[in-house]
Order: structure tokens, then C-alpha cells, then sequence
């Protein structure tokens, strides 16, 4: 046995990591998350048939942590183009708090952590939907179309639109029409919401190389595809009421808010230099969120506010 | 006591922001594996039926 006195390593060559909880709770995007846990609520709460409160709960838990899991294989994959936009580049991994490595790590055990315990705790055709959402935003959205389309988020927009089928099948084990609606609406909101934004960081994506639809087709190009994408989902955000799954109340809010979306993305269109033309894009964006929270809200506290009358009744 | 010296010695001193921050992480895992305990145990109770513990021994 040989005993080494010299020791060939430097300390300071070694990453010894510093990185703190929060740190890693960031690598789950924490805010798409939220929208997330709403989303699929909706699609466990609208669902047919009864599921126990604990079921629906860790299933809900384990697709937020899927969706999470896959922000991580995100921001592994993106670290290169996070670094350069002024948007991303305080992330944990460009600014080095976490390596590339553990980032990876942390997006592989938590995506196998949250699809096997959705198959063990509610059925495995839910756990194999949210293993095929984790490919989706992971694989099909991050590896291949953001680099390669400026149709990238329209297409990459179905992984984050899949929360609340995941959901639907977690509770009653089947896909239902309702949930499907659900899908569409999220799918149809991905790109005016996202290139609104797109408009204001044209130059950061461009920088990058990510061939958003405003550095890539240009900004009138885009200002029209969100009015046309905004016309879409306006009526479709109606339908759960039309389907008889929401309440008139829903119904109304649907189309003042649908129709505010429409004004707000006219707007868009029509400002075109400056800042009314960035004001008016800063409004969309931000009015975007307040929607899909609106019309999700909604349908989630008027589910529960159904179910907690029917059992005291 | 020669050898103690000299084990202290070797290995990677950790400067108080690394210890500090491997503290901090520690405490999180230990607080989600305690939760995620508590988590499996109540839903195997709730998937089984409250009569498996209510068994022969």
C-alpha cells in the first residue's frame, strides 16, 4: 500500500458546489410550474367519476414535478443560449451556480421519480402521458424545434398544453372531450402569449441563433399571427361553457375576457413603432397570463364549489 | 496521535459558504424524503383500505 503524500490536486481546481435549495427549486421554473398545478387541477376536477382527495393531490404533485423535471433538462440543454439573453442569463447554470451535470441529473430523477409514482399512485396511462409530455417539452420542443423552426413554440407549445389530459387520466383513467378542450386552449394561448413577448426580446433571441418568429419572419409577420392565434382561442376558451362543463358564469367571463384578449392583440397589430407599439405588446403579455389564470380559476373553484354542495346536499 | 495529525490533514477543506450551502441542501433532502414518508404511507393506506391494519397477526 502506498501511502501519497503529495497530493497532485489543487483544492481550488475542485467544484465544490455552493448551491443552495433555491437554486435547484429555480431549475424547475417555478412559475410555468403554477400554471402547471392549475391546468392539470382543472383536468382532475373536471374529470368524470370520483377520485380521493390524496390520490388527486400526489397526482397533481407528481405532474408538477414532472413539469418541473423538465424545465431542468431545459436549462441543462439551453445553458449555451441562456447565457447570452439578458432574460435567462441569471439562471442557475449559466451563472454557474449549478453545473450542467447536476442539472441533468436532477431533470432525469425527478422526471423518473414523478412518471413512476403517477403509474403507482393513480394509473400508468397518466404516468405515460406526463413520461410523453416530459419527452415532448424536453426532446421534441428544447433539442430539436427551438433551434431549428420559428414555428417552435406553435408545435412545443402541446407540452405544456398536456397538463390537463395528464390530469383527466390521472383521476378517472380515460381522455375525455372536456380535457381536450382544455388541450386546445392552452395550445391555441402558447403563441400570442409567447411572441408578445418574443416582440419585446427580438434582439436577445437573435443573438442566441433561436429563430423566434419575430428575429426570424419579422415583426409584422408575427403581429399578424397573433391576431389570427387570438380570433382562434377567443372562441375556443368559450367552449367549456357551450360543452355544458362550466357554469354561465364561466361562460360570460369567457367572452368578456376572450374579447379583451382580441382588443389587446388588435392593438398589437396595429402599433407598430416605438413605445406604444412595446407598451402594447408589454399589456398583451402580461393580460395573457391573467386569462389563462381567469379561465382555469374559474373552472377549478366552481368545480369544488359544486362538489362541496353536492355532498352536503 | 501522529496519524490523527496527519488524517485532519488530508481531504478537502470546505471554506463556510460551501459548508453552509451542503448544510442548507442537506436539511432540504432530509425535510422531502420526510414528507415524501409520510406521503406514501398515508396514500398505501388510502389505496389499500384502511382494514390492512386491522390483520391478524
Amino acid at each position: 500500500m502506498t501511502y501519497v503524500k503529495d497530493q497532485s490536486f489543487k483544492q481550488d481546481s475542485l467544484e465544490i458546489s455552493i448551491a443552495e435549495p433555491k437554486d435547484y427549486f429555480a431549475l424547475l421554473k417555478p412559475r410555468v410550474m403554477y400554471l402547471v398545478v392549475l391546468t392539470a387541477l382543472a383536468g382532475i376536477m373536471t374529470a368524470p367519476g370520483h377520485v380521493h382527495g390524496l390520490i388527486g393531490f400526489v397526482s397533481l404533485l407528481a405532474i408538477a414535478v414532472g413539469a418541473g423535471a423538465s424545465g431542468a433538462l431545459n436549462m441543462w440543454y439551453d445553458a449555451d443560449i441562456d447565457a447570452i439573453m439578458t432574460r435567462t442569463r441569471t439562471r442557475p447554470v449559466p451563472s454557474g451556480r449549478i453545473t450542467g451535470d447536476q442539472a441533468l441529473a436532477f431533470g432525469l430523477i425527478l422526471s423518473f421519480a414523478s412518471v413512476f409514482t403517477l403509474g403507482l399512485v393513480a394509473n400508468w396511462l397518466a404516468a405515460s402521458l406526463l413520461a410523453f409530455t416530459i419527452f415532448f417539452y424536453a426532446v421534441i420542443y428544447t433539442m430539436w424545434l427551438k433551434r431549428w423552426t420559428p414555428q417552435n413554440i406553435v408545435i412545443g407549445g402541446a407540452a405544456g398544453a398536456f397538463p390537463p389530459i395528464v390530469g383527466c387520466a390521472a383521476a378517472s383513467g380515460s381522455i375525455t372531450w372536456d380535457s381536450v378542450i382544455l388541450f386546445t386552449i392552452i395550445f391555441l394561448w402558447t403563441p400570442p402569449h409567447f411572441w408578445a413577448l418574443a416582440i419585446l426580446k427580438s434582439q436577445d433571441y437573435e443573438e442566441a441563433g433561436v429563430p423566434m418568429m419575430p428575429n426570424a419572419k419579422g415583426l409584422d409577420r408575427t403581429r399578424l399571427e397573433i391576431l389570427i392565434y387570438s380570433l382562434l382561442l377567443a372562441p375556443v376558451g368559450v367552449l367549456p361553457w357551450l360543452f355544458g362543463f362550466a357554469s354561465p358564469v364561466y361562460g360570460v367571463l369567457s367572452i368578456v375576457s376572450g374579447l379583451g384578449f382580441v382588443a389587446l392583440a388588435w392593438r398589437v397589430f396595429q402599433r407598430r413603432t416605438g413605445k406604444p407599439a412595446d407598451s402594447a405588446a408589454k399589456g398583451l403579455f402580461a393580460y395573457s397570463i391573467l386569462y389563462l389564470f381567469l379561465l382555469f380559476g374559474v373552472l377549478v373553484i366552481e368545480t369544488a364549489g359544486a362538489l362541496i354542495l353536492n355532498r352536503l346536499g | 496521535m501522529m496519524m490523527a495529525e496527519t488524517d485532519t490533514q488530508i481531504g478537502i477543506k470546505l471554506n463556510p459558504a460551501q459548508e453552509k450551502s451542503r448544510r442548507n441542501r442537506n436539511i432540504a433532502i432530509g425535510l422531502i424524503l420526510a414528507a415524501l414518508i409520510v406521503l406514501f404511507y398515508a396514500v398505501t393506506i388510502v389505496k389499500l383500505g384502511p382494514s390492512v391494519l386491522n390483520r391478524p397477526l
